[in-house]
């Protein structure tokens, strides 16, 4: 009886401090920037965001962050394929480099961008030679998005292509199906919910990073200005009402993003 | 279809899996692979299938090599051992699959997956997922994309193998009479005798990678051609000196010989309850097992132990009870021989009843 009444206070314990740590770390300051951004009321808010380089900068980091993601779903289900179908000498180096973007600091990414884009660097030189431009401008920012979102769709796809039994393919070809039609038809939807949770959380994070792309982007407001640096310029000069604002934006679509990550796993797990 | 297969080896490294396997199976008989768990038994279905490579041999469908053939262009159905369905798909787009990769017209696919799903006794579940169906409903889907398609040759991996005794028995005389139905050539694996001699026209003995016997389950129950057959089939018991067993002292003369005994051999009983009362000895009564429908007993004589049952019917024994036992036959085997030897004390029995 009284082991009982230790395990549901323990359990009770246990609840009510991980309630706190996630209201203290979490709910309280975004519940904050919610309650800032309109502590001038509503058309102070407007005002905020319609202001042209706000909104320029949000849709610009939008607009990036899609491009990063696709080039993310291409590339990283390629790489999760490789890295679990093939075997080859280096795969297990490969496999464990995947993570790096997430252990390293994206000051120190945005650096080794800088270094291997400049104009000193080979590609900084061959880019030139053919007349376009990669550091400070957006293919800059998209490298520096793509760069520290890399793990996401390849750690997404790789669980789904290792417990995806190899009889189903087998089957498959055993009714007359080609490789091609049996990847099309029996291959690719088993990945499908990896790679779409992987590249909304890819994009998602695009959206909100700082460090390494305020490094190679030039930030030039309307033009390479993107949302997050433009956050924290808005803070520099002051500017509290229009941070939150923006910051209220990008919030609100992470959110969104997070529903529909939570939507395409739920039903994953429902079929 | 007509299968024939020549010189089959298969190695997994350096461990031989399918060692020179020869067999060839006439169109529509449903053929049982039988033999404990890592015999290659999968191995040979998967190469007839075209899902391995053969090492070295040959396998000819309707006359025609096929090795180099790839599993699409094969003409054959398989059914895997763990059915392998299609999870992201409905019941009717797995059956449907195959006719879609033939490219038949729509109207006839429908025609065709309804056909089947009638079949299969799968009416009512045409909208599930493989996850919303039970196991002996999995094994019918899975059945049922094989055959969809009309192949020549029907495989199937252990069928039963993950469902539950009850519901296995079902499905085993259901497939039996859907494969009688169709007419279409089967090979089915298994590793429960029960199921080959039951459902199977012949059986194949697969032991270590090789081929073993082939035949009727009543022609390998009654002649086993290898000590190995002899002792996987039914239950047995060894006995090291069987010139020590009454009726068998003439065995002496072949040294190095045992002797596989089955239950079915051995009679046991009073006195009273035999004609030929010479050619029994007596023994002792050890453990007696209730099995259901008879008692298993265990008998001592001459210093060996045999298994013998013995009908409910009868008096009920004891253990420490004397009684007389009968050994009708013995299946002897060395290195080099096997052959079947009858009791030759024993006159066969022509009572004439007035
Ligand atoms: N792909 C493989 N790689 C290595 N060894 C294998 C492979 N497939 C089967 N084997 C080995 O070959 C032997 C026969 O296997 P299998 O044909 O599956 O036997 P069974 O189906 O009779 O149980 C086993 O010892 C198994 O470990
Ligand atoms: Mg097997």
């Amino acid at each position: 009886m009284s082991s009982m009444l230790q395990g549901r206070w323990w359990s009770w314990g246990f609840r009510s401090a991980v309630m706190i740590y996630f209201m203290v770390l979490i709910v309280l300051p975004i519940l904050g920037i919610y309650g800032q951004s309109l502590s001038a009321g509503w058309s102070a808010f407007i005002d905020n965001i319609t202001e042209p380089l706000a909104w320029k900068a949000v849709f610009l980091t939008v607009k990036l962050a899609i491009i990063a993601a696709v080039i993310n779903i291409l590339v990283g289900t390629m790489s999760a394929w490789v890295l679990i179908r093939y075997r080859f000498p280096g795969r297990r180096l490969l496999n464990s480099l995947v993570d790096l973007p997430f252990a390293l600091p994206t000051a120190v990414a945005g650096l080794m961008i800088l270094l291997l884009l400049g104009p000193q660097s080979f590609v900084g030189e061959w880019a030139d030679k053919f007349g376009f431009a990669i550091l400070f401008h957006e293919p800059a920012i998209v490298i520096a998005m793509i760069f520290v979102t890399f793990p996401f769709v390849i750690r997404a796809v790789q669980p789904l292509l290792e417990e995806m039994d190899s009889s189903e393919e087998e089957a498959a070809y055993t009714l007359g199906a080609t490789k091609a039609r049996t990847f099309l038809r029996v291959i690719m939807p088993g990945m499908l919910p990896g790679i779409a949770s992987g590249a909304m959380l890819a994009f998602s994070r695009a959206l909100a990073e700082f460090g390494a792309v305020v490094l190679v982007a030039g930030n030039i407001p309307g033009k390479t200005l993107i949302a997050s640096v433009y956050i924290f310029g808005e803070i520099e000069s002051d500017n509290a009402a229009g941070a939150t604002a923006v910051s209220v934006l990008l919030l609100t679509f992470s959110f969104i993003i997070l529903w529909l990550v939570n939507y395409v796993q739920m039903r994953r797990k429902g079929v | 279809m007509h299968v024939e297969v020549r010189g089959l080896n298969k190695k997994f490294g350096n461990f031989q899996a399918v060692q020179d396997v020869n067999f060839s199976i006439d169109k529509g008989q449903l053929i049982g692979l039988l033999g404990p768990s890592g015999g290659g038994k999968t191995s040979i279905l998967r190469m007839l299938a075209g899902l391995e490579s053969v090492d070295e041999g040959h396998i000819y469908f309707h006359g025609k090599r096929v090795n180099d053939l790839p599993p699409q262009e094969r003409g054959i159905g398989f059914v895997f051992q763990n059915y392998a369905l299609f999870k992201h798909m409905m019941v009717t787009e797995n059956i449907a699959f195959g006719l879609e990769v033939k490219k038949w017209p729509k109207a006839k696919i429908r025609e065709r997956v309804a056909e089947l799903v009638e079949l299969t006794g799968l009416t009512g579940f045409e909208k599930r997922y493989p996850h919303q169906l039970s196991g002996g409903q999995r094994q019918r889907v899975a059945f049922a994309r094989a055959l969809a398609p009309e192949p020549q040759l029907l495989l199937l991996d252990e069928p039963f193998a993950a469902i539950d005794a009850k519901i296995r028995q079902e499905l085993r005389s259901w497939l039996r009479d859907m494969i009688d139905r169709l007419g279409i050539t089967s090979i089915f694996v298994t590793h429960d005798q029960d199921e080959a001699i039951e459902v199977a026209d012949e059986i194949m003995i697969i032991n270590q990678g090789r081929l073993e016997q082939k035949g009727t389950p009543w022609d390998i129950y009654k002649n086993p051609e290898t000590p190995f057959v002899a002792g996987f089939i039914g239950e047995s018991t060894i006995i090291e000196d069987i010139g020590s067993l009454r009726g068998f002292e003439t065995a002496r003369i072949w040294p190095d010989t045992k002797a596989l005994i089955r239950p079915e051999y051995v009679e046991i009983g009073q006195a009273r309850e035999f004609t030929a009362l010479s050619a029994t000895e007596l023994g002792r009564v050890g453990h007696l097992h209730f099995r259901g429908s008879e008692w298993l007993v265990e008998v001592e004589v001459a210093g060996s132990r045999l298994v013998t049952y013995r009908s409910l019917e009868k008096e009920v024994l004891h253990p420490g009870d004397f009684v007389h036992v009968l050994v009708h036959r013995a299946y002897l085997f060395n290195d080099n021989d096997s052959w079947i030897m009858e009791n030759n004390l024993k006159e066969d029995p022509m009572p004439v009843h007035i």
